[in-house]
């Protein structure tokens, strides 16, 4: 690449510019990218986390909105340009979060539901009651649960005073963080489009994943009209101009949920290319190119992007509870560590787990398993093994955990897995990496730019507007800062694998059915 | 018994008086505690506070031990801490430079590299973490044993091969490198380690100017020097880098 030749240190300093809004679950944040794909300048604002009672999570959409706002005007002063620098802007946001809110006023009619909140656990049951969670799996890839945004929807009509009358008669509008973001920025009651795209409306249980359109059966089912729902479109192409604020004028154009934009930025664009985000949790997903793939092994099935009028790429999705968070774990609770990057340090203090194994069901199991009755299980225990074996046996349980949902997208697609792109802050963890790789056998490969996620959706806002030309060009931008080879052989990944999922079956049925 | 320094004696008293339970203690009482007139106490208490062993308590003006004598006995900086600080900034060099750039640590009688971001480009790489360096002839080393006595020590007593025609092994013309690397804040390897092969580190240090860790860019010596002199910019970039972390990691600016 020309790159080592037209070298300064910072070669970023002329435009044009992409802007990327990242909503998310902690925080809001907007990073502005030049055409190489490097950060520009960043900046970030929290809200509030509101906890109305166990199990609830909710967010003021309010102060959201605000915050983005000021995110917006703040990276673009750091960055030392105007908004005449800029040539899109892109969106990305924590998925499945639900808002309703008034078409007239702009008003929300009650807190946003975040996709953590479980209140809806008993209507997923009712809507399940004769056919069981796969009741909608076959046309929206999902099963009936909390996460999804459609039973919030429901939920809310239900119990918010008088709210199913007025949407009924047309003055409410129904969306996720993107469309909220997207209405707003593009005038909101002063004409704002009222639109969401495909992978955000994949996490509805309210779209169909053949068709691309709201399904009527399902609305029909889940009691939503249809006049609250927004126009469901392409993940890259303009939906409209900023109306007002720093940016006024500029093309929005595009939006993607978070996992699939860190999909896109990791340029995951060829069919059975996957990514993994290693932070509290993990999500894993995989390019299944045109074709829905249906899961039989717990994988969720869901949009991965869609170009313009391209044909949209599917994902198949595997989501792990707990990686990250059982570092923090070791470090809040146990206290045997001072830092989670002290991990590494302690179980690079012996060779191996010394026969131990940490199985970190927590809240039962998730893919591929489902198990609710499963709680966290360390197995092995002899008079052997030492805090620095368990520390071992901790970073081993991300890998494992890893290696079961790739298992899973590979018996389901029968597309095995090439290599491993991965972001995310435990990518920091050399040992963890390696670890990876000598599980999964393939290579695991981490990207210079870490800001996967903003970057997906700028990359996806910059194919809109033409500042890319196509998707080679992007690949051309991907860098690759590490890469980790196996070195584990076969006989030993196939024994530890073998004593993995002994560790895993002693997890299940720990709680009786009249414990919960 | 030689005679002890008085203060210093008076000091420890006073830390142990503060260190019994939860406690916070006016000028008063501890000046009584430890049989001291109050300005005498007062001068004392205020060098352990700027030392950060004490710390005032703005409202109500009363002692308690710093968070110093806590860090004091846990005090080595994690290498696996400081990679995960250093990691954004040294992507953001590679990217920068088009070079590949090492962290590394005193490690026994060498370099340890903690921390490898390949060159970005589409070449295939092999990441170089746990390999050794020697600490005569590298840029890395030169920049830690130009400020960490531990890593001069062992280069000074070390056994300092010649890689090439060109490595340093007298000791006269390594302490002067040494010398030099201090005032400028840098050190380079110009095919002094591998033919072919310049280099240019910077130290990062901790919030007690400590040096933890150094930075360099690696890469083939005709476009580190194209005019036989390291290019300036990779010199401001791999130094601008270093400072980052350190801030990153506590140390004040500088």
């Amino acid at each position: 690449m020309s790159d080592t030749t037209t070298t300064g240190t910072s070669s970023h300093g002329t435009g044009p510019f992409i802007a990327a809004i990242d909503q998310g679950t902690t925080s809001s944040r907007c990073i502005v990218f030049d055409r190489d794909g490097r950060i520009v300048a960043v900046d970030q604002k929290e809200h509030e986390q509101i906890f109305p009672r166990p199990g609830w999570v909710e967010h003021n959409a309010a102060e959201i909105w605000t915050n983005v706002q000021e995110v917006v005007a703040r990276a673009i002063e750091k960055a030392g340009i105007t908004s005449a620098d800029v040539k899109a802007i892109g969106i990305t946001n924590q998925r499945e979060t639900t808002l309703l809110w008034d078409k007239n006023t702009g008003e929300p009619v009650h807190n946003a539901i975040v996709w953590q909140d479980t209140r809806t656990d008993a209507l997923c049951r009712e809507l399940g009651r004769n056919v069981g969670q796969d009741r909608f799996r076959r046309e929206t890839g999902l099963p009936l649960a909390s996460y999804f945004a459609g039973p919030k929807a429901r939920w809310l009509l239900d119990n918010v005073e008088g709210l199913r009358e007025r949407a009924e008669r047309g003055e409410i509008l129904f969306g996720t963080m993107d469309s909220w973001v997207i209405w707003n920025l593009t005038g909101g009651t002063d004409g704002g489009v009222h639109v969401t795209d495909v992978t955000n409306a994949s996490r509805t249980m309210l779209m169909n994943l053949h068709t691309m359109a709201w399904d009527p059966k399902i609305l029909d089912s889940m009691e939503v009209p249809a006049a609250i729902l927004p126009e469901v479109r392409s993940s890259a192409e303009v939906y409209g101009n900023a109306k007002g604020g720093v940016l006024d004028g500029i093309p929005v154009a595009s939006a993607l949920g978070d996992q699939q934009a860190a999909l896109f930025g990791q340029t995951c664009f060829a069919e059975g290319e996957a990514k993994s985000t290693y932070g509290t949790g993990t999500f894993m997903l995989m390019n299944t190119a045109h074709k829905p793939v249906n899961s039989y092994n717990g994988l969720l099935t869901t949009v991965g992007y869609r170009i313009g009028d391209e044909p949209a790429v599917y994902a198949l999705e595997g989501s792990i509870a707990i990686t990250g968070a059982l570092v923090q774990w070791m470090r809040d609770q146990m206290g045997l560590i001072n830092s989670a990057a002290e991990i590494e340090t302690l179980a690079s203090s012996v060779e191996d787990n010394g026969g131990a194994y940490f199985v970190p069901a927590f809240s039962g199991l998730f893919a591929p398993h489902w198990r609710a009755d499963a709680r966290g299980v360390i197995a092995g225990l002899t008079r052997y093994v030492t805090k620095a074996h368990i520390a071992r046996a901790v970073l081993e349980a991300t890998a494992w955990q890893t290696r079961e949902i790739s298992d899973a997208m590979t018996k389901d697609s029968g597309v095995e897995l090439t290599a491993l792109k991965v972001d995310g802050g435990m990518t920091s963890n050399n040992l963890l990496m390696q670890t990876l790789s000598d599980v999964l056998d393939a290579p695991v490969v981490r990207p210079m730019v870490a800001e996967t996620t903003c970057l997906g959706a700028a990359y996806a806002a910059g194919l809109a507007v033409g500042f890319w030309p196509n998707t080679d060009v992007l690949r051309a931008n991907w860098r690759r800062a590490a890469e980790w080879t196996p070195r584990m052989d076969a006989d030993t990944r196939a024994r530890e694998y073998k004593n993995w999922l002994k560790a895993v079956e002693r997890t299940m049925g720990w709680l009786d059915d009249d414990d919960s | 018994m030689a005679k002890n320094i008085q203060s210093l004696e008076r000091a420890a008293a006073m830390l142990r008086l503060l260190a019994g339970g939860e406690r916070r203690l006016g000028l008063s009482e501890i000046a009584s505690s430890v049989g001291l007139a109050k300005g005498t106490a007062h001068g004392i208490l205020r060098t352990l506070q700027a030392e950060g062993f004490v710390e005032q308590d703005a409202t109500s003006g009363r002692y308690q031990l710093g968070a110093e004598l806590l860090r004091l006995g846990n005090s080595y900086l994690d290498v696996h801490e400081l990679r995960s600080r250093a990691l954004v900034w040294t992507d953001d060099l590679a990217r920068s430079s088009g070079e590949s750039v090492h962290l590394g640590v005193v490690h026994q009688q060498g370099v340890l590299i903690v921390h490898h971001v390949f060159r970005p480009d589409d070449s295939r790489q092999v990441l170089e973490v746990g390999a050794m360096q020697p600490l005569h002839s590298t840029a890395l080393g030169k920049v830690l044993s130009a400020y960490d006595p531990v890593a001069h020590t062992e280069a000074v007593e070390g056994d300092r091969k010649d890689f090439t025609p060109r490595t340093i092994t007298g000791l006269a013309e390594f302490e002067s490198v040494l010398e030099l690397t201090r005032a400028r804040g840098w050190a380079a390897d110009i095919e002094e380690t591998w033919e072919g092969v310049a280099a240019v580190a910077a130290p990062i240090h901790d919030r007690r100017r400590m040096p933890v860790g150094a930075i360099a860019i690696t890469g083939a010596v005709e476009r580190l020097c194209p005019a036989g002199e390291l290019r300036s910019e990779l010199v401001a970039a791999v130094r601008e880098c270093a400072r980052a972390v350190s801030r990153d990691i506590g140390a004040g600016r500088f």
